[in-house]
């Protein structure tokens, strides 16, 4: 089975990568982009009987710095 | 007094910080990152700078759960020292040795140049060489030394007294303009400037080596 984890940036940790996309796309005409905040996703390929609560853990000691960053989980 | 240098994959400021252990009479073992524990009578530990693990994930982030770490861990918690410096801070804060984080720089660029820094204590085994307030110039090399932590942890560390440097012309975006932090009983070090680029005339500068001096001082003496 798989699981997607989303990691973002916390709301109020700066996003300096972020914000370079957000003017370049505002130099290249794209008018009306207020903000953007860049993040990752990681795929995970699981055994079959994985829990969400498994995968929490895994994100908790590894796939997220819970100092900066939020996470959440999708699984199936 | 012995002194251990973490070697991870992509670690490229160990020997340099072995360097600069020897020439204030530290015998060094180098130890690998798979490595289950540290030299018997280790008195310090060096976390060093580089892009450990190619910086995968996060700035430190795998270092920090390899299997020596657990052990850096165990010798920081028994009361020892442990010095990280650049991704060996980064690595610190991964493992929550220290608070915070290490974020990608302000401005974007990674910066390698000779910076000014203020000693903001000289209360420690670290910075008692220094006067508090003085200003010394250290190199930095770094793409993600900006560091944050959130307002109650910023203002602990101020309050506890355990910035130990701060930038006096801030390149990264760091709050407080910390350069430097250290645990509350002021046996861990992280800092992202490198004193032990600054700690021989070789250099071009010698305003770390009383960094290095200090330790030892203290060690031979504890």
């Amino acid at each position: 089975m798989k699981a997607r984890v989303h990691v973002m940036l916390k709301n109020g940790v700066l996003d300096p990568q972020g914000e370079a996309v957000r003017h370049a796309l505002g130099a290249m005409g794209f008018d009306g982009v207020n903000g953007v905040r860049q993040g990752k996703v990681i795929e995970l390929d699981l055994n079959d009987g994985a829990t969400q609560a498994d995968v929490e853990v895994m994100c908790e000691k590894l796939l997220a710095n819970t100092v900066i960053e939020s996470y959440t989980v999708e699984m199936g | 007094m012995h002194a251990a240098v973490i070697v991870f994959p992509g670690s490229n400021c160990d020997r340099d910080l072995a360097v600069a252990f020897k020439a204030v009479g530290a015998k060094v073992s180098m130890v690998w990152h798979k490595d289950t524990s540290l030299p018997d009578g280790v008195d310090f530990v060096g976390v060093p700078g580089g892009f450990s693990y190619g910086d995968y994930l996060r700035c430190g982030a795998i270092a920090a759960n390899s299997p020596i770490c657990r052990e850096v861990a165990a010798h920081a918690e028994r009361g020892g020292y442990v010095v990280g410096i650049c991704n060996g801070f980064q690595v610190l804060t991964e493992t929550g040795l220290l608070p915070g984080a290490l974020l990608r720089n302000a401005g974007l660029k990674y910066i390698c140049r000779t910076v000014p820094l203020r000693v903001a204590t000289a209360d420690s085994d670290y910075t008692s060489g220094y006067d508090a307030g003085a200003m010394i110039d250290i190199p930095i090399a770094h793409h993600d030394g900006n560091y944050f932590a959130d307002g109650d942890t910023i203002a602990k560390l101020h309050g506890e007294d355990r910035v130990a440097f701060t930038y006096g012309d801030n390149p990264n975006g760091s709050q407080s303009d910390i350069a430097g932090i250290l645990s509350s009983n002021r046996r861990v070090l992280g800092m992202m400037p490198h004193p032990e680029r600054a700690a021989d005339a070789g250099h071009g500068g010698t305003d770390g080596a009383a960094l290095f001096r200090a330790l030892a001082g203290s060690v031979v003496t504890a």
